[in-house]
């Protein structure tokens, strides 16, 4: 008996090979792919180069150097129409930040507040919960921002309402905030001499509290004993800070405003453009969040729980010991999107005329100048490069709290 | 016996069934379970209720003592002052007397038939998407709406879109034909360079020629920068969400896929596209674009925008189907290999149908988002809603008018995502197969 085999064909290799043999097939799809990329890209700049010299215009990024000649109306460091277009830029985007950090914070307190009392057994705040998060959701940002910027410069708050001994209007909080329709002025601090300390100080007491929460959990694992921990962390928070601050003299003051004329002087005035635009993204930000909440701790199965009393846990243990540590898992990842959306929504600014790094960048030196394509391309890098920070800094942390698997 | 006698009462029929007490039915129980369980919970309760008052008796009176006819604000603050002695009222007149510019933009008033008549069929086109219940046949409609709406909205002679659809199907007869004498993807290659040299050196000629020989269904042209309203926001959003989809598709695909060249370029297009604001890209599209294209070349600004919008939200598309992909089994992968599918039979009939009911939360979501995001196409000079509300303003008879007409917006805009959302969550009720 024989058996009948092909014999193995000669190792030649036949140009049909690239198409029907399924080893060189990748190969020969990922080659074309690439040229007709590349092709493309060249056409770009092949027709971008062609352009540019027709409009008898380069590519210099040296125009950054110039004299920028324009004002922004909210600094958080040193600028003046005599700065640079580089200065500039730095101050707008500062700005930008500023604003999606405030907004992060308020939108994360919105969110998980609304998400939590969303699921209340109370019908009537979960109601009122779900009309904000429907409300909130389904209307675009712009329209919100556009809205809140309407309620904060047309309320019948006129600086010179507060004037006089029976005025129209009243300062709040002990006569330290003044909301105007020209803006809010907030007490600001004054840093006198030995302010640095009282600052290093409580800078060390947030150290401090996590020192000592390390060390309490340690001593709960070792000895099962549990600390009223709330009560001593408040004081490690408040009381060196406190000490230091009298010790020296009381070194910070604050700068209360006052109605002077037909305006307020001192404090902090904060800009309703800053104002309508953090509301309306921390507001629009947080329906999307208080969902995310909502889901995640219902996605905890009730078998948790019950698990959880059945070990005799209390309420706000199981909470704390049990569900939490489960929800954040799923909800930190849809969290840090959220974040970037927020961040990348603060570009709106430009609808109430924030001097974010779209309006100093994109918007004045890109008019003043006429460069267009290196001023787009720069901010294009600068927004991609805040997000890949933020994304890579929520990651390491959503790594650590992650489940282990093996 | 004895026990007997000790024993004081003995019942010796059945009692009737009671009603339950009155604090455990009805209103009273619901009240108590629902509203007052707790001291907390009376307490938030209370907070609730004055919240609501406090809201409502702010905006009942002033929306439904509003005036709906007047020809100016000023007209209309006579009114209030003559009925109420105050004008702390809406003038609803706005709307009364600019709904069409809301709609339409500036789109030609003797034209606006076109506009509605564009509407209606895309409701008629969309239905057998949405809903199985829709007679097959309209699917046709479906196909065809694309061109009509191109025709019904610019106007012009019903040649060019007509050559275009043409394209289409001389596109899929060759690749039929192609694909019997030789492989798929020669065929591909093939039919996508016919349809490319048709639609690229055909159309245009041949379009005019016949325009002019044969001028059937003339319509008058509008110009791109009359479009304005809820129409260029339905416009440039349905185009998005039928475009985007695909383009999604394709790119989940080719960032899970083991070429690493396209899987390289879908990852720096998909993180480019996310890391930056719509913004940017609406700016370099209507600032930039002239650079990258050939001198002399006039490309219709809503055309880019459609174009900026469709890649914007391909991005997140992708990375909700890649979320899809990634939450199948990879058993289900293994199955399809193991039954001798290759690559797109097993995509086709094994894991797409899959991936994509997992995502279809997060799709309608990309949907809903990029519907939202029209409005930032007031930046550059298009005049949606928004764009038309300041536009209003401007004019000096509803100058300071705000609140009837954000509410107006809000509402169109509610309506539309919110129903969007709740047929997402009706399409994952019949879709599920689990046991729940």
């Amino acid at each position: 008996m024989t058996t009948m085999i092909d014999p193995p064909k000669a190792a030649g290799f036949h140009i049909s090979q690239l198409l029907y043999d399924t080893r060189y097939r990748s190969m020969t799809i990922q080659v074309i792919v690439f040229l007709l990329v590349m092709g493309l890209g060249a056409y770009l700049l092949n027709n971008t180069i062609i352009n540019l010299a027709a409009a008898d215009k380069d590519i210099d990024f040296g125009f950054l150097g110039n004299r920028a000649g324009y004002d922004i109306n909210q600094l958080l460091i040193p600028y003046s129409s005599d700065s640079t277009h580089w200065r500039a830029t730095i101050v707008g985007l500062l700005n930008t930040l500023l604003v999606a950090f405030l907004g992060c914070i308020l939108a994360t307190i919105i969110g998980v507040v609304a998400g939590v009392l969303r699921l209340s057994k109370n019908w009537l705040t979960a109601k009122i919960m779900s009309f904000y998060v429907e409300s909130f959701r389904n209307i675009p940002v712009l329209l919100w921002i556009l809205a809140f910027f309407a309620v904060l410069s047309e309320m019948d708050r006129k600086p010179r309402s507060f004037r006089g001994e029976d005025a129209v209007n009243n300062m709040w909080l002990w006569d330290s905030v003044a909301v105007t329709n020209r803006g809010t002025y907030i007490p600001a601090p004054i840093w006198g001499d030995g302010s640095a300390l009282v600052v290093i100080t409580f800078l060390l007491s947030l150290l401090g509290i996590w020192a000592y929460g390390k060390w309490s959990h340690r001593r709960f694992e070792a000895t099962g004993q549990i600390l009223p921990n709330f009560w001593y962390k408040l004081g490690i928070f408040i009381v060196p800070s406190l000490a230091v601050f009298f010790l020296l003299g009381r070194p910070i003051a604050l700068s209360i405003p006052e109605i002077k004329g037909f305006n307020f002087s001192g404090g902090l005035h904060i800009r309703n453009s800053l104002l309508a635009l953090w509301l309306a993204l921390s507001f629009y930000t947080g329906s999307f969040i208080a969902e995310i909440v909502r889901s995640g701790i219902l996605a905890i199965s009730k078998g948790q729980t019950e698990a959880a009393a059945a070990l005799g846990l209390r309420p706000s243990r199981t909470m704390n010991l049990v569900i939490l540590p489960q929800a954040l898992r799923i909800i930190i990842p849809p969290l840090i999107s959220q974040y970037l959306n927020l961040t990348k929504n603060s570009s709106l600014a430009l609808a109430v005329g924030y001097m974010d790094l779209r309006s100093t960048l994109g918007g004045t030196t890109l008019n003043t100048t006429g460069r267009e394509l290196e001023c787009m391309l720069l901010m294009m890098m600068v927004y991609l490069a805040v997000s890949l920070t933020i994304s890579t800094f929520m990651n390491v942390y959503n790594n650590s709290v992650k489940l282990k698997e093996r | 016996m004895k026990n007997s006698k000790s024993v004081a009462f003995v019942r010796e029929g059945m009692i009737d069934q009671q009603p339950a007490p009155a604090s455990q039915i009805g209103a009273v129980r619901w009240l108590k379970d629902n509203l007052f369980s707790s001291v907390l919970n009376s307490i938030l309760t209370i907070i609730s209720l004055l919240v609501i008052f406090w809201v409502l008796s702010g905006i009942v009176p002033w929306m439904f003592g509003g005036v709906w006819n007047a020809s100016s604000l000023s007209e209309c603050r006579d009114i209030l002052n003559e009925r109420y002695g105050n004008t702390h009222y809406a003038c609803w007149a706005v709307l009364t007397e600019r709904w069409q510019q809301l709609l339409f933009g500036f789109y030609p008033a003797e034209e606006i038939w076109r506009a509605v008549v564009a509407f209606v069929l895309m409701l008629v086109a969309i239905a057998p998407v949405l809903f199985e219940s829709v007679p097959r046949k309209l699917l046709w409609v479906t196909i065809a709406f694309p061109f009509l709406m191109v025709w019904l909205v610019w106007g012009g002679p019903i040649w060019g879109p007509l050559l275009v659809a043409l394209g289409f199907v001389l596109f899929y007869v060759s690749y039929v034909v192609l694909e019997r004498k030789s492989s798929t993807l020669l065929a591909l290659i093939g039919s996508l360079v016919i349809g490319l040299v048709w639609w690229m050196f055909c159309v245009g000629p041949l379009s005019e020629a016949l325009g002019s020989a044969l001028p059937i269904g003339d319509l008058e042209r509008v110009e791109s920068r009359v479009l304005g309203g809820f129409m260029i926001c339905v416009i440039i959003g349905l185009s998005g969400i039928a475009l985007s989809l695909p383009i999604g598709l394709i790119l989940a695909l080719g960032r899970q896929s083991n070429l690493w060249v396209v899987k390289a370029i879908c990852v720096g297009f998909i993180e480019f596209i996310r890391g930056v604001p719509l913004i940017t890209l609406l700016f370099t599209a209507s600032l930039l674009l002239n650079y990258f294209l050939p001198p002399g070349t006039a490309f219709d600004l809503t055309l880019r925008v459609i174009i900026m919008v469709t890649l914007f939200s391909s991005a997140y598309m992708a990375e909700v189907i890649r979320g899809g992909l990634a939450a199948l089994p990879k058993g289900q992968y293994e199955a399809a290999d193991a039954l001798g599918l290759d690559y797109w039979q097993s995509q086709r009939l094994i894991i797409m149908p899959q991936a994509l009911k997992i995502s279809i939360p997060g799709i309608v979501n990309t949907f809903i988002g990029l519907f939202k995001d029209t409005t930032l196409v007031m930046f550059i000079g298009i005049f949606d809603m928004l764009g038309l509300s300041n536009a209003i303003r401007a004019n000096s008879a509803w100058n300071g008018i705000n609140w009837e007409l954000y509410i107006f917006i809000g509402l169109v805009f509610w309506i539309c995502c919110f129903s969007m959302s709740q047929y997402s969550q009706w399409l994952e009720r019949k879709l599920r197969t689990g046991h729940h």
